[in-house]
């Protein structure tokens, strides 16, 4: 694999084949998320559970925006309600300007599992959302090639998922996402189930990929280094009920490499997140005690 | 991992005669204390050869099924010949040879051909039938609850009552004996597809669905990008299963009425006292049977191409 160049530039890929397709830098106009006041609650076992409390928070457009905290503490519930599959008990979300009440084309998601289509090779499966969108189905060809090329993945177009690694299924659930256009990437622990070493390499390469793209990114996550290392804001969120608590923002210029997780600064934004989360971690813990 | 045990258990055994052979002394030695007679030592030697070549040659496999369907013909020639009554009563079994024999004539005449293309022919309406209808009803009863709610009685009741004791109904509600023996083929084929179909639905994964929906799909574009093909392994499964059930649904039907078909062969050749004949149509029903349902399999696979 030529691992020095696993996501090629879109550039390159377009002058070798020009296409009708424009992958250049999208405006940064697009893609404002406003959640205000959003309370989602469930019934299970036929108690009341508060999974998001009171959530407040405004995204602009290009941002890259984490939502960290320990498991089960409503990230992923409020990045559902954001993409549409959950409806806000009560609050509202908007993005730009316009209010979510289901899925929708312009938010695009990438989800842990890789779920893309396991009866469609990889160019269908990254063709599907030019497809729905009505595109022709040469337009949807050449849009799948783009961004296949994007992702360093045009050799496996006529592959079945099941015939690439976890770091390459994910990569082509990037890469469909993105051939929609969208304005909003929502993206719940994409990475969380690869091993170390291509997380690194995935991590790397969504940095890269945003300087092509300057999409919003809504990224959840609960590896702290993943966060610091990727956002440009983290958002740290308490467990039951999740709360907003913190708003930090990552003044660590970019690019960024790996070797920036041994500067000061990134190590003590870390220490800043850690020591959040385990107060939070440890409050719920106490709490779950005391209920008990 | 899986798949290619076939090729690695070659590699093994290929090491393993490898390993036996006496110029490997080190390898020997372990083998010569348990065993001290050299001649012996050979003789082993040999059989793991062949045990080697038994496991390496794919073909062998088939070599010992047709030796086992030899070998029943044999016993079989033994019993008849032989008159054996224990348990079994082969006194009025005709012989292997006979049975043969009244094959290659029937071969060589029009009305045995007939009669397999009859019940070929209603086996092929009616579960082209089933299928269609089968599919349709299990896609909405999956994915519908009310759709659900309504039909699984039907289908809950209705599935258990074997084909034999649908046949008065069949006939007195047919018009004709054709259009009530394919009724009850439909039948036997029609429910297993239709619950197969169903639980395929039911299974596929939510977050395919979920997927889809933010890629922008419609829920029409959802039931054929994503719930169908979700559930066509179970299909396949359920149609491969309806075939069976409608192949001896079929001979039911035709057992009881019908002037052509390979059930109605069959138990006429048991009035007219023609015993051979009787094996010979048994015999084809396994076969059209088999060769049914390995279509359904093998027709299908182009289609599950994707899967592990």
């Amino acid at each position: 694999m030529r691992i020095g160049n696993l996501w090629a530039s879109g550039e390159g890929i377009s002058r070798k084949k020009p296409t009708s397709v424009s992958v250049g830098l999208r405006q940064a106009e697009k893609g404002r998320v406003r959640v205000s006041d959003v309370t989602i609650e469930f019934n299970t076992n036929g108690q009341r559970n508060r999974a998001v409390d009171g959530a407040d928070l405004s995204i602009n457009p290009g941002e890259f925006v984490c939502l960290l905290g320990p498991s089960g503490c409503g990230k992923s519930t409020l990045m559902n309600a954001i993409a549409g599959f959950v409806k806000p008990t009560s609050g509202r979300i908007e993005v730009d300007s316009r209010r979510v009440t289901g899925p929708g084309p312009e938010r695009g998601m990438v989800f842990q599992q890789h779920s893309l289509f396991p009866w469609k090779t990889v160019k269908k499966n990254v063709a599907f959302g030019p497809r729905m969108a009505g595109h022709s189905p040469t337009e949807c060809d050449s849009i799948a090639r783009t961004f296949l090329g994007m992702v360093g993945l045009s050799d496996y177009a006529h592959h079945f998922p099941v015939q690439l690694s976890g770091g390459m299924q994910q990569r082509v659930g990037i890469a469909r996402a993105l051939a929609n256009y969208p304005d909003v990437l929502l993206m719940d622990e994409p990475f969380g189930a690869l091993d170390a070493q291509t997380r690194s390499m995935m991590q790397q390469n969504l940095m890269d990929l945003r300087t092509e793209f300057h999409t919003t990114i809504v990224f959840v996550t609960h590896d702290i280094e993943e966060a610091v290392f990727l956002a440009d804001r983290i958002i740290v969120m308490s467990a039951s009920p999740g709360r907003l608590i913190a708003d930090i923002r990552v003044d660590i210029p970019h690019p960024r490499t790996h070797e920036v997780v041994t500067e000061p600064r990134f190590v003590e934004l870390k220490k800043q997140c850690l020591d959040l989360i385990r107060a939070e971690t440890t409050r719920a813990f106490q709490q779950q005690g005391q209920s008990v | 991992m899986t798949e290619k045990t076939e090729s690695l258990d070659r590699e093994v055994a290929e090491a393993e005669v490898a390993a036996e052979r006496p110029t490997s002394s080190s390898g020997q030695s372990e083998f010569a204390s348990a065993k001290p007679e050299s001649s012996a030592s050979e003789k082993s030697d040999d059989i793991y050869a062949l045990v080697a070549l038994w496991r390496s040659a794919w073909w062998m496999r088939y070599v010992v099924r047709v030796a086992s369907v030899l070998a029943l013909i044999g016993l079989w020639h033994l019993a008849s010949t032989n008159d054996f009554r224990l348990l079994l009563n082969f006194e009025n079994v005709p012989e292997p040879r006979i049975v043969w024999g009244v094959l290659v004539e029937l071969l060589s005449s029009d009305t045995f051909y007939r009669h397999i293309a009859a019940s070929v022919e209603r086996v092929a309406i009616a579960f082209g039938l089933a299928t269609v209808s089968g599919v349709a009803l299990g896609v909405f009863m999956g994915r519908f609850r009310l759709v659900e709610d309504i039909f699984s009685p039907y289908v809950e009741i209705f599935r258990p009552i074997p084909a034999v004791a649908w046949i008065p109904m069949a006939i007195l509600m047919m018009p004709t004996e054709q259009s009530s023996i394919v009724f009850i083929t439909f039948l036997g084929a029609f429910f297993p597809i239709v619950l197969n179909t169903m639980h395929g639905v039911e299974q596929t994964p939510k977050d395919l669905i979920r997927a889809a929906r933010a890629l922008g799909a419609s829920s029409g574009s959802i039931l054929i990008h994503v719930v169908l093909p979700a559930a066509l392994p179970s299909i396949v499964a359920g149609m491969a299963i309806g075939m069976g059930i409608a192949w001896f649904s079929l001979l039911a039907g035709e057992i009881i009425s019908g002037q052509y078909g390979i059930g109605y062969f069959t138990w006429s050749s048991y009035s007219l006292i023609q015993y051979p004949h009787i094996i010979v149509g048994m015999v084809t029903i396994g076969l059209l049977g088999t060769l049914s349902t390995l279509l359904v399999r093998y027709g299908t696979r182009p289609f599950l191409r994707w899967q592990r």
